[in-house]
């Protein structure tokens, strides 16, 4: 049997703060098969960065991992040394986040920044080196790469500098790529093109993209697998067709009904009620109880786990329990 | 001078933007760029205008000329049969109340200082003789009319959510009663379920007090699901206005076409084309000549280098300005002033 590329195995972070233990991941699990666009999708605050982080062991203090495990080509990365991760992160999963401009140095130009990076992981001429940064300013759409690596980052649009990162992302020849809302600064005609780019890299190169998002349209068009986190948990996963044709979470069938779509106009958006609980007080039992309408008895005392709706599909709901499946 | 439609609330004629700011030593340097360039635009009364168009086209300049926050270098904008432009310093005060603005984060233009119900109150206590017991139900029923509860006025800005924040500057927003309300991107730093609630919010205030809207977004399916018409602009222009569903269902301009097929839709087989957009959005600093669009035009000809294309009538109400509209018959070419 195929391994899947990378497997997130019952992650838990929690942040220690004066007011209290933040929990903000409790309990995820999900992987990644190779040469697969998987979207994390969910609404702020929900952990969508802090599992992107977690994957490369880089959770900001004052949160920490406390329990999983990250098994990514077959290893788990949980273990490993500092010196060891940094060699992972180098080589064989990079990232790309929102802002490309906080992430690029301002002091180097395009080309010395992806220049550095590489000679630091590979051991080629300098000349080479040069050529293959050229080539990958190529390959992500940059026009006139020879002139463009000699430009600052600032003399950069959005876009490009978006286009910079991901070239830099790849330098390495990663297996995965995590993008943090790698699109959510730039102007929609933009972001198609950067959406574009990556479908490219995934078709060409078959690299893996972990893309993190809070737009369902972006994931509809862009993935192929989906997870949607609610509250530090995942709600529902399965295949784009699963989520967004037969979503089973009420939590899930709330958002897709709260978009507005072609023919809302003169109607009300569907609302769902209340707000996202704090990581500081989470309710006993499903973390979605008190918003949801579909709302049991049992709901507000017990936490769903994963119930199997169809082989490719999940949800943590309990309307779901004598439907479709088993418990895990 | 052309009559004024009784239904007509707004006009607003060749307006015109230039914002000058000075760099160096000593300020020697001008940078100069044309926000707005000669923009016609009318308003119904009741009626939502949406406007789209990427960053930096010059939507939040248009709002604040249109309800005169900021003073337009060119241009003629007549509210309800008045002249604003013209106005002195006491009747733009007044002016004030009849129009206002509700801005994209809210917690900016709200004083972090200030409590839920004081913030409320402000605009009366300016503008009203309000005050004691009057003055307090007033306020608690503004903040009702946005869905707050007494549990909200004792707090301060930071202790509300991003949504509970933008009812508190909508309720703000209405304290005066406005007709006309500038709603920029009031949604956009919303999460989807809260910006729902704010959306369907704000076509129940529309409806209750006849507000007429202009709502100006970068989010294409909020702005169709909202507007009755919309304009679309593009650095400084606008070059397509038409109904919502005309705008979505017939779009001339290729630069609406590309906009619309650029915003990516919650459906995995919609099995669309994406149009995509070469390079970028070129600096309002220095827009390209002829039309200004041609730089990024996937069917982009010689005359649109030359020449800036005019305007023309495409359908009921609708026009885009375009030369591929150019070979229709010559009487369809329309002067913007008799379409609008
Ligand atoms: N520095 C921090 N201190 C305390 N809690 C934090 C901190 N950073 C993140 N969190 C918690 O982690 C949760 C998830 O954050 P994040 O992964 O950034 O959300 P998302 O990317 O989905 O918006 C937040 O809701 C918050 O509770
Ligand atoms: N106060 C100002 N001073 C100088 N330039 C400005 C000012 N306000 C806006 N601009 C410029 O005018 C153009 C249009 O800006 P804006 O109306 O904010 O666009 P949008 O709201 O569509 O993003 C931009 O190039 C912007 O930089
Ligand atoms: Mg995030
Ligand atoms: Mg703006």
């Amino acid at each position: 049997m195929n391994q899947p590329l990378l497997s997130v195995e019952d992650l838990h972070v929690r942040f220690r703060t004066p007011l209290g233990d933040v929990h903000a991941i409790r309990g995820i699990s999900f992987s990644i098969e190779r040469g697969q666009i998987m979207g994390l999708v969910g609404e702020t605050g929900c952990g969508k960065s802090m599992t992107g982080r977690s994957i490369l062991r880089l959770v900001p203090q004052p949160g920490e991992i406390t329990r999983g495990r990250i098994l990514f080509e077959g290893r788990d990365l949980m273990p490993l040394s500092e010196d060891e991760m940094h060699k992972i992160r180098g080589e064989r999963i990079a990232m790309i986040y929102q802002d490309p401009a906080a992430a690029l140095n301002p002091v180097f130009s395009i080309g010395q920044q992806i220049f550095m990076v590489m000679e630091q992981h590979q051991a080629n001429s300098d000349v080479d080196t040069r050529q293959r940064v050229i080539q990958l300013l190529e390959d992500v759409g940059l026009p006139e790469p020879m002139t463009l690596y000699n430009a600052y980052p600032h003399e950069l649009s959005g876009g490009m500098q978006q286009r910079a990162m991901i070239a830099m992302a790849l330098s390495s020849d990663p297996s995965l790529l995590i993008a943090d809302e790698p699109t959510t600064a730039l102007d929609v005609t933009i972001q198609a093109q950067i959406l574009d780019l990556l479908i490219t890299l995934q078709r060409s190169r078959g690299i893996s993209i972990l893309l993190i998002t809070h737009n369902l349209g972006i994931v509809a068009e862009t993935c192929q697998r989906v997870v949607v986190l609610y509250a530090g948990r995942i709600a529902e996963q399965g295949d784009v067709g699963d989520i967004f044709h037969r979503p089973h979470h009420p939590y899930t069938k709330g958002l897709l009904a709260a978009l507005p779509n072609p023919g809302s106009r003169g109607n009300a958006l569907n609302v769902i009620p209340g707000r996202v609980p704090s990581g500081l007080d989470l309710p006993p039992g499903c973390t979605f109880a008190p918003r949801c309408e579909y709302v049991m008895d049992h709901c507000s005392q017990h936490q769903p786990g994963l119930f199997t709706v169809s082989p490719s599909h999940e949800a943590a709901c309990f309307l779901h329990e004598e439907v479709g499946g088993k418990k895990p | 001078m052309i009559a004024i439609q009784e239904s007509t609330l707004l006009r607003a004629e060749k307006i015109s933007m230039e914002f000058v700011s000075r760099y160096g030593f000593l300020g020697r340097h001008q940078h100069r760029v044309r926000a707005l360039d000669s923009v016609d635009l009318e308003i119904q009364r009741g009626e939502t205008l949406g406007i789209v168009g990427e960053s930096g086209c010059g939507k939040t300049t248009l709002g604040r000329c249109l309800i005169r926050l900021i003073t337009p270098t060119a241009g003629r904008i007549v509210l309800d049969g008045v002249e604003i432009l013209a106005l002195d310093a006491s009747a733009l005060r007044h002016l004030r109340r009849e129009m206002q603005m509700v801005f994209q984060n809210p917690f900016s233009s709200l004083n972090p200082r200030m409590k839920v119900d004081d913030l409320v109150a402000e605009p009366l206590r300016t503008h009203t003789d309000l005050a004691g017991g009057a003055l307090e139900e007033r306020v608690e029923e503004l903040l009702v009319e946005v869905g707050l509860g007494a549990e909200h006025m004792k707090r301060h800005p930071h202790q509300l959510s991003g949504g509970q924040a933008q009812r508190v500057a909508l309720s703000r927003a209405l304290a005066l009663s406005p007709k006309f309300l500038v709603l920029d991107e009031p949604t956009s730093a919303l999460d989807v379920s809260v910006q729902a609630q704010i959306i369907n919010l704000l076509s129940q205030l529309q409806e209750r007090h006849g507000l007429t809207y202009l709502f100006i977004s970068h989010d294409l399916s909020v702005v169709r699901h909202i507007s009755d018409r919309i304009a679309v602009m593009y650095l400084g222009q606008i070059v397509e206005l038409a109904s919502s569903d005309a705008i979505f269902n017939s779009p001339q301009h290729p630069y609406t076409q590309a906009l619309i097929s650029s915003t990516p839709v919650p459906d995995p087989d919609s099995g669309r084309e994406r149009i995509i957009l070469e390079g970028n959005v070129p600096s309002p600093a220095n827009p390209p000549a002829g039309c200004r669009f041609h730089t990024r035009c996937p069917y982009v000809m010689d005359i649109c280098r030359r020449q800036e294309p005019k305007a023309h009538a495409v359908g009921e109400g609708h026009w885009a300005a375009c030369h591929l509209l150019d070979k229709a018959p010559s009487d369809s070419v329309i002067d913007l002033q008799l379409i609008n």
